[in-house]
């Protein structure tokens, strides 16, 4: 596993003629935990999957260790980094085992065989995500937490020093949810991965995230340490809601109490 | 602490590999009964006397070698060519309905072979190529005009592919009817798939394409593995998604067309043999080689029956296969919903 680099530099992303991140430069910190947030729509998923080489930039380029993605090989770049996108498809009946296994796809050629190191990746991967007592059991008998985990182990699996994950922690309960980001931080803290997720939730995002990008409009409206970054002002003029932003009593990170129209003391 | 991966690993392993073996036994034995059985009974040590060049009793060399081996070989490639063919399409779109003969790319393979017999009288070598370059056209149809927008829905991949199959059947029908009344018969004959009077003139094409076309798609197959996952995930595992779905695909057609030139396109092998496979390997594996193992075996099995179950009559494979094919066919669409497997 290395550490890799990461850059959009002047990044447009589309798809046909209409364009959604429109000329996003950003750095990603390395070995850090950088998570995106911004409203429906705003194009932080089609960045995300910008960043990863699935859709081509309309103009601009992506840096992966200084150089442009596109020129990388398409298998060395998937040594390096890769994607955790929404919603995967796990074929009927595939057991978590051979699910994860498939993360090792680049670490092999067309004849190279399965090793004791590939043994050793898949284990150390279930390992970390808690799943290794599933190893035995179809992805389709899970639950949706476990799930979730096992696609979290696969991306282990793959060994690379950027992981990229678009909402992890969609669908899961409030517990689930902690549980899979507490498992992210421990591998940018273990191993020095450098995480870039989508999250929806503003608090979580706050708490675990080391930097912050807060898009609108296929644009970043401002990116740094949560604690400087989300204030009253950028949550009103980015999601055109009124709050109070309060410590977070737990980590002291930015929490963020919305205020409606209703159900306000005096 | 690599125990329980290791162990799954090699549970799943062995389970595949004993599918593979059993269904191997299986096209094994029913090989031998098909040259062994018929109006002429030839007994085993005679048949392997025979292939092994020694001496046999009168007529047998000529029965096993001549009239007997060239249908057999020809059951076991054309089933393997259908199986696999069947297969790829399967696992590439995710769904058991994208099978080759349900969307038309058969069709495609046999519309134009059914011209070129009644327009020109084509015969032999002559109507692999140009079933071949039916086939391709079809499926390229299919394929960019499911492409468009970007994405291939599964859905929309089966409907376009379902489409153009009965805009060729009418063509066919079409044909069929404007056409002198025994050269109409030959193609109808030949259009329901059978494995009747071939002789190894109509073995060699298809064994040269199978010696180059099942290891390109048993290689090929390696991607499966990840093109299962979505074409995020496996973009993201570094393979390249287009060429790979493309590479298979032409595989996948070649395989069909090519049997499907040699033998007519015998009914529902290709949807049956994967779905069949997939349930024995269990485990969601692209499983290619069983599947083509599984057409092998239906294919000796249906045309055994056909030439034998009553006597006197011999009906040609496809209508056996046919007989299997369809209620399968309705009990899927039938679940298919239901289950929301068909996403």
């Amino acid at each position: 596993m290395q550490a890799s680099t990461l850059q959009a530099q002047g990044l447009s992303l589309g798809y046909g003629d209409r364009r959604i991140v429109d000329d996003l430069t950003l750095t990603v910190p390395t070995g850090k935990v950088t998570v995106i947030v911004g409203p429906n729509a705003c194009g932080k998923s089609t960045f995300l999957r910008g960043l990863a080489r699935l859709l081509p930039p309309s103009s601009g380029s992506v840096l992966l260790d200084g150089k442009s993605i596109h020129s990388i090989p398409s298998r060395e770049v998937a040594l390096r980094l890769n994607i955790l996108p929404q919603g995967p498809i796990a074929p009927d009946g595939i057991t978590v085992t051979d699910l994860v296994s498939r993360g090792r796809h680049p670490h092999q050629g067309y004849f190279r065989r399965w090793t004791a190191e590939d043994d050793a990746a898949v284990t150390a991967a279930l390992t970390a995500t808690d799943t290794l007592a599933l190893a035995g059991r179809a992805v389709d008998e899970l639950s949706g937490g476990q799930r979730q985990r096992v696609w979290i182990a696969m991306a282990l699996a793959q060994r690379t020093g950027v992981l990229l994950l678009d909402e992890p922690t969609t669908y899961l309960d409030v517990s689930h949810q902690v549980e899979v980001l507490d498992l992210l931080t421990d591998l940018n803290e273990t191993e020095g991965a450098t995480v870039v997720m989508v999250l929806h939730e503003l608090n979580l995002a706050c708490r675990y995230a080391d930097h912050l990008v807060v898009m609108k409009d296929g644009a970043v409206v401002t990116a740094g340490p949560p604690g400087s970054v989300l204030t009253e002002t950028v949550v009103e003029q980015v999601f055109g809601m009124r709050c109070r932003v309060v410590p977070d009593p737990v980590s002291a990170t930015p929490m963020i109490v919305p205020i409606g129209r209703h159900r306000i003391a005096a | 602490m690599t125990g329980i991966v290791a162990a799954t690993r090699r549970r799943e392993a062995r389970r595949a590999g004993t599918v593979a073996i059993a269904l191997g036994l299986v096209v094994l034995v029913l090989f031998a009964l098909s040259l062994s059985y018929g109006s002429f009974q030839v007994s085993l040590p005679d048949i392997v006397r025979s292939l092994l060049g020694q001496p046999t009793p009168p007529q047998v060399d000529y029965i096993v070698r001549t009239l007997r081996l060239p249908r057999a070989i020809l059951a076991v490639l054309t089933g393997l060519a259908f199986g696999i063919g069947g297969a790829i399409f399967q696992n590439l779109v995710r769904n058991p309905l994208a099978s080759p003969d349900v969307i038309g790319v058969t069709a495609g393979a046999s519309c134009s072979a059914v011209l070129a017999i009644v327009l020109f009288g084509a015969s032999g070598g002559l109507i692999t190529v140009i079933a071949l370059t039916g086939a391709l056209v079809t499926g390229a149809l299919i394929y960019v005009l499911a492409w468009r927008g970007g994405g291939m829905g599964t859905y929309r991949f089966v409907l376009v592919g379902i489409g153009i199959g009965a805009a060729l059947a009418g063509v066919m029908s079409f044909l069929l009817t404007r056409t002198d009344i025994r050269v109409a018969q030959d193609a109808l004959i030949w259009l329901t798939g059978s494995l009747n009077a071939r002789d190894w003139d109509d073995v060699r094409p298809l064994a040269l394409a199978g010696l180059v076309l099942i290891p390109a798609a048993l290689l090929l197959g390696r991607l499966l593995g990840g093109l299962q996952l979505g074409d995020d995930m496996a973009k993201g595992l570094g393979i390249g998604v287009e060429r790979g779905r493309l590479g298979l695909l032409l595989t996948g057609v070649l395989l069909v067309a090519t049997a499907t030139a040699a033998a007519g396109p015998i009914a529902y092998v290709s949807f049956m043999s994967g779905p069949i496979a997939a349930r024995l390997v269990r485990g969601g594996r692209p499983a290619l080689l069983p599947a083509g193992l599984v057409g092998a075996a239906v294919v000796l099995a249906a045309d055994f029956i056909g030439a034998h179950a009553i006597p006197g009559i011999i009906f040609p494979v496809g209508v056996i296969t046919g007989v299997i094919g369809a209620p399968y066919l309705l009990w899927l669409l039938a679940t298919a919903n239901r289950t929301g497997r068909g996403e």
